[in-house]
């Protein structure tokens, strides 16, 4: 029991753990739409874009939240400038401007002159987590999910079916934008616990792991949002007694669980689920 | 406006519609009809030939290249269940109550009487029992009844069905097709893309699309095997007199 206790006599393993929860949460529920919105690999890319936004901020001395905001609008305006050229495509202008702009978020992070903390946007640090910052997660945590709660109706329409939403009278663009918004805030909010490299993990390893076991969309929510608090605790414990890096140790707890989940979803057989996706919808079985 | 003038007023008038995809050529041009209160319209023609794409233009997804498109009141779209997502988490009721953002404000949750309006849509299609079903798990017959329960609760005057008889049972189709006969007898419009000339022919009226509109007008006039050769080239097969015409719509999708 001692050890359990232990690590939670530090006051900044008690802030991490807070952090944590609040980021679990927010990612939990996000991170659900994520995966139906099939945009997980938007939010790598988005992760990747605003780094150097992050980072220029953090040199200036500017609010992270200002340096990610004209991080994405720097991207979003690049992709669209090196795709409207016509001998490259969309696949490869993405490819092309994030890779770019991640490198050179990475060259001001570990430039000699940059101050030592700025490398921590690379890889996070949850131990450092000050109360100013929790202060800070939490109401954007809160912000983001009082806007997904007020989105949900309009979320399930559109990502259903985007061409009756537009006969619902919805605007399939503007509900795909806000969801991207949403997004940025919550990578903003787990960027510095987790890194820009490993904040993909919880974004969707939680969520990836719910779906695997179960179906109805509240309780994939709740699945997730329980899977990334806890494997968040569980990977605090990890670095605590291993001594390994706290960032890393959690994205290596949250992708494991999902595999355990996924197979065992696997094993099961996911019967009823797994024969309907099967059947081609011309064999009727009523 | 006065109750005369509304039973004169079409619900749909199209005219000279063209369209495209953002770069490329037109998918279709010259295409105009009228469609009016309680009446059913058929749309044939080849897969690629426009029938998806008119829908979209009609949803106002795409932008009209040239023409107008003047409606009364907004459309409730049924679109091809084969496209719909079995993965997506979501129950017969969940569908329904999609239909009820065209009436509540879209940050309000459905209440008490909203959710009785989608059971009732979904007893209207046979399906009161599956209500608290998984969409995925429910047959092809049964996803259409659910998203035509989806557009009842909707309440719009025109529906739209992109190929609602492809993939569905014959207990759906019978079903759906009373239901849509009802739709029509209340004053609303239907408007049906379809390889099936059976049913074009019991309809009020035929649209032929391939790229343009070949020919619209009442079935006997409209079901021509001129016309139909016309509007489907050689995917068509001739069985017997006129009155067996069939037709052999290919199995690829464009």
């Amino acid at each position: 029991m001692h050890a359990l206790v232990e690590p939670w006599q530090h006051g900044f393993m008690q802030r991490a753990a807070l952090e944590l929860t609040l980021i679990g949460v927010l990612s939990g529920v996000l991170g659900c739409w994520i995966i139906l919105y099939e945009l997980s690999y938007s939010a790598e890319s988005l992760a990747h874009a605003l780094f150097p936004g992050l980072v220029a901020a953090a040199l200036l001395g500017l609010p992270l939240l200002a340096g990610a905001a004209v991080g994405l609008g720097g991207a979003a305006l690049a992709i669209a400038l090196s795709a409207a050229v016509p001998s490259v495509g969309r696949d490869t202008a993405v490819a092309i401007v994030i890779t770019t702009l991640f490198g050179l978020g990475v060259l001001l992070a570990l430039a000699p002159a940059s101050p030592p903390g700025i490398q921590g946007l690379l890889f996070g640090d949850p131990l450092a987590v000050d109360p100013g910052d929790l202060v800070t997660a939490a109401l954007l945590c809160a912000l983001a999910l009082a806007a997904l709660a007020v989105l949900h109706r309009v979320l399930l329409a559109t990502g259903f079916d985007r061409a009756s939403a537009r006969a619902l009278g919805l605007h399939p663009l503007a509900i795909e934008l806000a969801l991207i918004g949403l997004i940025a805030i919550a990578i903003l909010v787990a960027v510095q616990a987790l890194g820009n490299l490993l904040v993909v993990a919880i974004l969707v390893a939680p969520a990836a792991t719910a779906r695997a076991l179960v179906r109805p969309l509240p309780a994939m929510m709740v699945v997730a949002g329980a899977v990334a608090v806890a494997g968040s605790i569980g990977g605090l414990y990890l670095s605590y007694y291993a001594g390994l890096a706290a960032g890393a140790s959690i994205a290596l707890v949250l992708v494991g669980v999902y595999l355990l989940a996924f197979t065992l979803g696997e094993l099961r057989g996911r019967r009823a689920s797994g024969a309907a996706k099967m059947r081609p919808a011309i064999i009727e079985a009523e | 406006m006065t109750a005369g003038d509304a039973v004169h007023e079409p619900l749909l008038s199209v005219v000279e519609a063209a369209t495209a995809y953002a770069p490329g050529p037109p998918v279709f041009e010259g295409v105009t009809f009228e469609l009016g209160r309680g009446e059913r319209l058929a749309v044939l023609g080849p897969n690629g030939g426009g029938k998806t794409t008119l829908f979209r233009l009609l949803l106002g997804e795409l932008a009209p290249l040239a023409g107008s498109i003047s409606a009364v009141g907004s459309f409730a779209y049924v679109p091809q269940t084969e496209r719909s997502r079995l993965d997506y988490p979501v129950s017969a009721l969940d569908v329904a109550l999609m239909g009820t953002l065209s009436r509540l404000p879209w940050w309000r949750r459905p209440g008490r009487r909203e959710r009785d309006f989608g059971r009732a849509a979904l007893e209207r299609v046979g399906l009161a029992e599956q209500a608290d079903a998984q969409y995925g798990d429910l047959s092809g017959g049964q996803r259409q009844r659910v998203l035509v329960a989806r557009a009842l609760v909707q309440d719009a005057p025109i529906l739209l069905l992109d190929e609602p008889y492809t993939g569905v049972d014959r207990p759906s189709e019978q079903l759906l097709d009373a239901l849509l006969d009802e739709l029509a007898a209340e004053g609303r419009g239907i408007v049906a893309a379809t390889h099936d000339l059976e049913h074009a022919r019991r309809w009020d009226r035929v649209l032929c699309l391939n790229h343009r509109m070949v020919a619209f007008g009442p079935p006997r006039e409209v079901l021509t095997p001129a016309a139909l050769a016309e509007t489907y080239g050689h995917d068509i097969i001739l069985l017997g007199d006129q009155e067996g015409l069939a037709i052999l719509p290919p199995h690829h999708h464009h």
